[in-house]
């Protein structure tokens, strides 16, 4: 399935949770936070949100700013 | 030196500083504590999913130092409270609900759009956060962001990372004398006069980041601005004397030698 993550198009395999998504792309979800389609989902669901063809995510961390 | 209370919390310096474009962690770090600051503000940006094993930020944030996430590169409402969202999300359940709203205009002025923010604020405050809000030196949006909700208005003292200092004098006096939340000048400062000429007006705080980060040495900018920012406080308490026109001696006019 396709998907957007960061603007970017990915291929990515069928079936994913946003934790198996995390753990595909190789990123430590204590220090990011993540938006599916507009929406956050929190930490603690993870392991259970899908993600579907076609979504639009976020994957944030904080960063130096003013 | 009395405490800066924002939203119900304490903070032991009046000087919130940011974190932004340091040449190094270890001498943002030691910016950050040289400068006194107990809150330091943070940015939201997408992971770089190509770097691995990437630096991180937090690490070198010394650990009395509370965050200030902003909002800083959103041009719309609706992006700025997501990125607030996201903000809450990446503290670990820390349920810090302080943000620094900042909605710009355009990139070239980085002036804050008053309608944007405005609408950000009330969205903001309905979902429980405590928002501080970057804005013009206009009294009116000022008075309209406190009558939102916010726990403190900002207005700028010139454009961002202009270093212009406090352009407006007489438009920062109008927003404190009506200003029931504390007023923070964000923006604008460029060396340590600056900010004492800021406190010396009588604002609750100042915002600093470019005026630390770009000077030659960072550390030492920012011991300056800490002084700076203490002794403008302590002059605006301690009440100065007005301006006149002419001379008025200030030793005893009588009992002069040679006098007839």
């Amino acid at each position: 399935m396709r998907a957007t993550v960061n603007g970017e198009k990915l291929e990515l395999p069928e079936g994913l949770t946003v934790a198996a998504l995390l753990l595909h792309l190789g990123v430590r979800a204590e220090r990011v936070a993540v938006e599916r389609n507009g929406a956050v989902v929190r930490k603690a669901r993870h392991a259970e949100e899908p993600v579907a063809s076609g979504d639009v995510l976020e994957i944030v961390t904080f960063v130096g700013g003013g | 030196m009395e405490k800066l209370v924002l939203g119900g919390r304490e903070f032991g310096s009046r000087l919130v500083v940011g974190t932004g474009k340091y040449k190094d962690f270890a001498t943002m770090q030691q910016a950050l504590l040289a400068s006194g600051a107990e809150l330091v503000t943070v940015a939201v940006r997408r992971l770089d999913l190509q770097a691995r094993g990437e630096a991180s930020l937090l690490h070198w944030i010394p650990k009395h130092m509370a965050l200030l996430p902003n909002t800083a590169g959103c041009y719309t409402a609706d992006d700025a409270v997501r990125t607030c969202r996201l903000a809450r999300e990446l503290q670990l359940g820390g349920e810090n609900p302080l943000v620094k709203l900042e909605v710009l205009s355009d990139p070239k002025t980085l002036l804050p759009d008053a309608e944007e923010t405005l609408k950000a604020a009330r969205q903001l405050v309905s979902e429980g956060f405590l928002v501080l809000p970057y804005t013009n030196d206009d009294p009116v949006t000022a008075r309209k962001l406190e009558e939102a909700g916010c726990v403190a208005v900002m207005p700028l003292g010139a454009p961002i990372g202009s270093g212009l200092g406090l352009r407006n004098p007489y438009a920062l006096q109008m927003i404190l004398e009506q200003a029931k939340v504390p007023v923070i000048v964000d923006a604008g400062v460029g060396t340590a006069s600056d900010c004492a000429i800021c406190m010396e007006l009588g604002v609750a705080g100042l915002l600093v980041n470019t005026a630390i980060s770009g000077a030659a040495d960072p550390v030492a900018m920012a011991q300056a601005m800490k002084l700076a920012t203490e002794a403008g406080r302590l002059a605006f308490r301690a009440g100065r004397i007005p301006r006149k026109l002419y001379g008025s001696a200030s030793s005893p006019l009588s009992g002069v030698i040679g006098a007839a």
